[in-house]
């Protein structure tokens, strides 16, 4: 029998249920944080590190910060605290800069409404999503410019642009930055990607040179340049020109993530949308850039993540954004103290972190759920 | 420009006449001269870079002739793009690697060029694609995705999403090349049954008991020219130019 060469089952192997392999915290911590000398040692520094830094910085921001106050007089006396009182005392004027006070509403509905679309347009499983972006990008910023503007034709006193400021300006920029900049990202990607000589030289030069400049560099053109190039009449807004940078600017690095996603899609995929008689526009639109883009969500994110940094940049070209209503609210003598810019940069941090984090964290979802559908 | 319409050319649903292909300095198919009749299977087979698929690629243009005429279903190939897509529109395609769309279910691959090519209601592009899958018996997976399947179901897939644009000619190139040994039979199996329902076939392959099976000519390429082009038959059993002897012996061992 042992030296049988040839084999055949009788019975089938039975299938088993897999053992368990739950184990406590305390296991997991053993193999995950003290697996070896160096390993605990790593723990046993961080902790430490934790242990070190963290309860002061609690402690400055929560029980040791001067939460209501009339003024700085307070602020000035605890020093080991930080000082919340100035950015509630201040923060009308970070929301809305010099926006004229009775026409505030007017901001708020914008940003409410704004918001409202938006979530409506990021839940995976709302309804009529087409509704909502239709809503988002047509009728909304018709809504919004109207609102914000005013008109004496709808009955709304006309606000100019040199009063507007803060947290909104800030959001404003983002947002038109965003919502331009990765169409205008797909167009030169195609375009450098084009068979059409010129095409493809005009987006090489636009990405090349916005990409070979920095944006301040950007910023001051948009500024100068845009009313030479223009006739006097149309001499654009103030406010619109660091608009019109930033969305081109972006636009040029949107373009390089979207080429990347261009390049890592296999030929075949081209040559079954062209096989089934789609035209160039169809299968640009329905085959190639929907794999495009998802395989370079993160790359887009990670440009809006820098988008929406930048925005702190239009301050140079005389815009009041949310850093620079920040500034401002500093020169306050009656809120001058030693915890007042210590307290006034945290907060724009904590601001800006939520929204970054924000978007990084709903692209990671994104990621998730269409690696679901998509794999096998 | 379109062919004269006399009986003999809407009897051909593809004619190639001195068609001639470069790849740069390397000349790829040379004086090609092949009429394929309306109704007719023929296999195109060939050592590697013989030139056996960019012939056939070259019958949706996904590859462009230099020089010669091709002339399909009545519609000679020249660079403008509004004959192209005509073409495209009758002529379906299965390729070695699918090349279905990953980011849609099988359903959606199968109505995607029926409503944005053809124009067809939704319902009834559905409609139309359950009845082709059910055809290559896969109309259970209609809604999973493609990396979901099988490379059998996939290439089924890939052959029912042909069909639904209701084609007059189909294209294979090696469709069973890239699939687990265990699978190329149902996929063998949908094209024989494809054949017996009277379609216009091109198929570039290796399985030569399929292309004895159902093919009504067989050509020889090597070297980017024909051969040799019989009846399956006489080709297996008395082939007559060296190469094609030398071919079938290395391949049928």
């Amino acid at each position: 029998m042992s030296d049988a060469i040839a084999f055949v089952r009788a019975r089938p192997e039975p299938l088993d249920p897999p053992p368990t392999f739950s184990r406590g915290a305390l296991a997991w911590a053993r193999s995950n944080l003290f697996s070896s000398l160096g390993s605990s040692l790593t723990t046993f520094v961080f902790v430490a590190l934790a242990a070190w830094l963290l309860p002061p910085l609690f402690r400055w921001a929560t029980v040791n910060a001067v939460w209501s106050a009339p003024d700085g007089v307070l602020c000035r006396q605890n020093q080991d605290g930080a000082c919340w009182a100035f950015v509630a005392a201040k923060l009308d004027y970070l929301r809305f800069g010099s926006y004229p006070v009775a026409e505030r509403w007017r901001v708020d509905v914008v940003e409410a409404s704004g918001a409202g679309l938006i979530a409506w347009l990021i839940w995976p499983s709302a309804p009529k999503r087409a509704w909502g972006a239709l809503l988002f990008f047509v009728v909304y910023p018709i809504a919004a410019f109207f609102l914000l503007r005013g008109s004496p034709t709808v009955g709304l006193p006309v606000v100019d642009t040199l009063l507007w400021g803060g947290i909104f300006v800030s959001l404003l920029t983002a947002l038109v930055g965003i919502v331009f900049s990765l169409p205008l990202g797909v167009l030169l990607a195609l375009g450098r990607r084009s068979e059409l000589p010129a095409v493809r030289l005009a987006s090489v030069l636009f990405i090349e040179f916005v990409r070979g400049v920095p944006f301040i560099t950007v910023l001051f053109m948009a500024n100068t340049m845009l009313p030479l190039f223009l006739p006097e009449a149309w001499t654009p807004d103030r406010f619109l020109r660091p608009l019109v940078g930033i969305a081109l600017f972006s636009a040029a690095y949107m373009a390089e993530e979207v080429r990347g996603g261009l390049q890592l899609l296999n030929r075949g995929q081209y040559e079954g949308a062209m096989a089934l008689g789609l035209n160039y526009p169809r299968m640009m639109a329905l085959v190639i850039l929907p794999q495009a883009l998802t395989m370079v969500i993160p790359g887009i994110v990670n440009n809006f993540v820098g988008l929406f940094m930048d925005t702190t940049l239009v301050s140079i070209v005389g815009i009041t954004d949310f850093l620079e209503a920040m500034n401002n609210a500093f020169k306050d003598p009656v809120w001058s103290g030693p915890t007042i810019m210590a307290t006034g940069y945290v907060f724009a941090g904590m601001f800006y972190f939520v929204f970054c984090y924000g978007m990084a964290r709903y692209s990671a979802t994104v990621e998730r759920t269409l690696a679901r559908g998509r794999k096998r | 420009m379109r062919a004269s319409a006399s009986t003999e050319t809407l009897e051909a649903a593809v004619e190639f006449v001195a068609v001639h292909k470069w790849y740069g300095a390397f000349h790829a198919l040379r004086n090609i001269n092949l009429t394929v009749r309306r109704g007719e299977r023929i296999v195109v087979c060939g050592p590697s870079g013989s030139g056996k698929s960019t012939l056939i690629r070259c019958v949706n243009r996904l590859e462009e002739h230099h020089r010669g005429s091709i002339v399909v279903d009545g519609v000679e190939l020249t660079p403008d793009v509004k004959r192209i897509d005509e073409v495209r529109r009758e002529v379906g395609m299965v390729f070695q690697s699918f090349n279905l769309f990953p980011h849609l279910t099988v359903l959606e691959n199968c109505t995607l060029a029926p409503i944005w090519v053809r124009r067809m209601p939704k319902r009834e592009a559905e409609d139309l694609a359950m009845k082709l899958l059910a055809r290559v018996k896969i109309p259970e997976q209609a809604g999973k995705y493609p990396g979901q399947l099988s490379g059998g179901q996939q290439q089924r897939v890939a052959i029912a999403r042909a069909l639904c644009m209701n084609p007059k000619i189909m294209l294979f190139d090696e469709p069973t090349s890239a699939l687990d040994p265990e699978m190329v039979k149902e996929v063998l199996d949908t094209m024989t049954a494809l054949a017996q329902d009277g379609m216009t076939m091109i198929v570039v392959t290796h399985e030569m008991g399929f292309a004895r099976q159902i093919a009504d000519r067989v050509v020889f390429m090597d070297n980017g020219e024909i051969v040799e082009i019989n009846a399956p038959d006489p080709f297996f059993d008395h082939p007559q130019h060296e190469r094609t002897k030398l071919f079938l012996r290395q391949i049928l061992r």
